[in-house]
């Protein structure tokens, strides 16, 4: 909690950083070259001619405590309008002259996505491989995930992506197999359907999979050798408990103590991590609306983005602790 | 593992050896270690491939643009191929291979540096030092490093001149990547050096030194500091790895290093539009990325292990 106010400390810098991205008047007047004096006025209107700490200002509480100048005769006269930041105004996108925040909104849905189905096959498939070294530790099977994961947590993701998509949806085509799309979220031939989408996401969510794995099942595994060494479990099979009995309803839900740990930290994280993938892929999403922003100088937008991922990181910090006290009686927060 | 056990292992002319010193100790642990000594043969050889080659090849070769030449596939000529604009693939690796790595290990050392001196710095003097510096660098951990990258190599891209080192003209943006890499690195290191620095500076040597009047100065960085090596050695190999990684993200990105200098990144640059077509343009520099990290990876486990003070195997 004590983090929410130094992210605002944090947005002044990354807010003045912001300032010499870019120039987002260049990109506004299309392809005509803007004229001086309408490059003046454009600046005037979008507040860009003020300096950075009173944008800064405008930005993050509203303007409309005071009177700004529209005409450009040295004298403010029209009420602001804007409401800042912390009213949940992120203000006009420079380039889409929209709330930036429904710029960000239309794109995160696809991000979010995206986001949750990769998690939902990180968690369910390194469970299962988890699980299963931690109960036959030492055999073959346990080595050779070890050495694949330790091999999928060095990967860079844009290698595992490149590499994916010349397989799958290269090669598959070349070899007249099935294929997978490489990139896009649907074709646009057939349309937005279910079906196109699940089969567009294939290929990125086995990508940021198959780097994640790693970690989480090597987490699992460890977790699930030491529960399954306590006292408790003993008990449990000496009262004749049946083994799966055992592993999902005694080991399970206390070894997944630590994974909701690791879940609720990197939820927001791939959120972030969505950038490249976002790019390889063309995945209509935040993690690309960032880079347009950024290389088109639009700081609503790339702010609001930056605030929002930074609220998330806080949110499900919470939360974490939440479920965490919820799973284990003995935490307590008082 | 009991003490029994490793005693009764130990043979006679063992026991009756001197003491090891702390580095014949690591060693030894290290070197039972398979994988991190794959790791360490591996990144010799790489660097190895980096620079050696260099004393045949030059880098004006590398760097040597020729269209009638563009994207050729691995031949005799060109044992990597070419690239769009006709440069030789396998030149381009070995001088992008020598900036790769000069940009791992020199921002793994400004990361050192700076989570070092903030950790301590917090760690040790405590109370509002410490709570300022902490809530900036969770501030720093709130945000994923790639978006601060981002925001930095953009606002330090334009107009940056190519600078002369050593007989060889780099690109400026390198200088550039390094501190932007480092200055966002340092946040974890920090909070581990100010754990560390917390239960360190409750003990009875620091108190002695300080009662000998020992200067803070010399308390911080020559009793406290040597105790904490074996995290720092660990965060600043991985570090190295991270950064090689963290170059790739951002020159992918197409806001790394600039042209005319060679990295492994910066070759990756608009590949996602020649999967297809070129495969050779991308699947060389990124197998490199892949090797290096990966064993430096390895290395770096094997000194977690070998610095680990509790493991106690020989």
């Amino acid at each position: 909690m004590q983090a929410i106010p130094l992210i605002f400390i944090l947005s002044i810098v990354l807010f003045v950083l912001m300032q010499n991205i870019g120039d987002p008047l260049a990109t506004l007047g299309g392809r005509t070259v803007t004229r001086a004096e309408d490059r003046k006025r454009l600046a005037r209107q979008l507040g860009l001619d003020q300096p950075v700490l009173v944008q800064y200002v405008y930005w993050l509480a509203g303007n409309d405590w005071t009177k700004i100048d529209m005409n450009g005769d040295g004298i403010p006269e029209t009420p602001g309008t804007r409401k800042g930041v912390l009213r949940g105004d992120f203000g006009t996108s420079l380039t889409e002259r929209r709330p930036a925040l429904d710029v960000i909104g239309d794109r995160l849905p696809n991000t979010l996505l995206l986001m949750l189905m990769a998690e939902f096959v990180i968690v369910a498939g390194s469970l299962l491989l988890g699980i299963y070294s931690a109960l036959r530790q030492y055999s073959f099977f346990d080595n050779l995930v070890t050495g694949i994961s330790f091999v999928g947590y060095s990967l860079p993701i844009f290698f595992v992506a490149l590499v994916s998509v010349y397989i799958f949806s290269v090669n598959f085509q070349r070899w007249g197999l099935p294929h997978l799309p490489p990139n896009g979220m649907f074709d646009p031939n057939v349309g937005e359907t279910v079906g196109q989408v699940l089969v567009h996401l294939i290929l990125p969510v086995f990508s940021i999979a198959f780097i994640s794995f790693a970690a989480y099942s090597r987490y699992i595994r460890s977790t699930m050798l030491e529960v399954l060494s306590q006292d408790y479990i003993r008990t449990a099979r000496s009262k004749g408990l049946t083994r799966r009995n055992i592993l999902f309803v005694h080991a399970l839900k206390n070894a997944s103590l630590p994974i909701v740990t690791i879940v609720g930290l990197d939820l927001p994280l791939l959120l972030g991590g969505a950038v490249v993938t976002e790019r390889i892929f063309a995945w209509p999403g935040m993690g690309r609306l960032f880079l347009d922003g950024v290389s088109r100088g639009d700081t609503p937008v790339v702010m609001g983005i930056l605030m929002i991922i930074a609220v998330a990181v806080v949110f499900f910090q919470i939360v974490t602790d939440l479920v965490y006290a919820w799973l284990d009686p003995r935490i307590r927060y008082g | 593992m009991d003490s029994a056990t490793s005693v009764a292992r130990l043979v006679p002319d063992e026991l009756e050896a001197p003491p090891l010193s702390l580095r014949e100790l690591v060693w030894r642990r290290f070197r039972r270690h398979k994988m991190a000594i794959f790791g360490l043969v591996m990144l010799v050889a790489l660097l190895a491939y980096a620079f050696v080659p260099s004393f045949f090849i030059s880098e004006d070769y590398a760097n040597h643009t020729d269209t009638s030449l563009r994207l050729h596939a691995p031949s005799a000529d060109h044992p990597f191929g070419t690239d769009t604009v006709g440069r030789d693939i396998l030149a381009r690796t070995i001088y992008g291979g020598q900036i790769s790595i000069i940009i791992g290990l020199t921002a793994a050392i400004l990361e050192v540096l700076a989570g070092v001196l903030i950790g301590a710095m917090a760690g040790y003097y405590g109370g509002l030092l410490d709570s300022l510096l902490m809530r900036f660098t969770e501030a720093m951990l709130n945000i994923p490093q790639i978006f601060l990258l981002i925001v930095m190599a953009k606002f330090f891209a334009s107009g940056i001149p190519n600078i002369e080192f050593l007989g060889r003209e780099y690109s400026g943006s390198v200088v550039v990547i390094v501190l932007i890499i480092g200055l966002t690195s340092w946040p974890y290191l920090a909070r581990i050096v100010r754990a560390e620095f917390l239960s360190l500076k409750e003990r009875e040597f620091v108190l002695a030194a300080r009662a000998t009047g020992t200067p803070t100065r010399q308390i911080i960085f020559g009793h406290i500091l040597p105790n904490c090596i074996a995290p720092i050695v660990v965060t600043a190999t991985l570090g190295v790895a991270n950064a090689i990684t963290l170059e790739a993200y951002i020159s992918f990105l197409g806001m790394g290093v600039r042209a005319p200098t060679a990295t492994w990144g910066n070759m990756l640059e608009n590949a996602n539009n020649y999967i297809e077509s070129a495969a050779w343009l991308w699947f060389f520099p990124g197998l490199l990325i892949v090797l290096t990290v990966l064993s430096i990876n390895f290395l770096g486990d094997g000194l977690r292990d070998a610095l680990d003070p509790r493991s106690r195997t020989l």
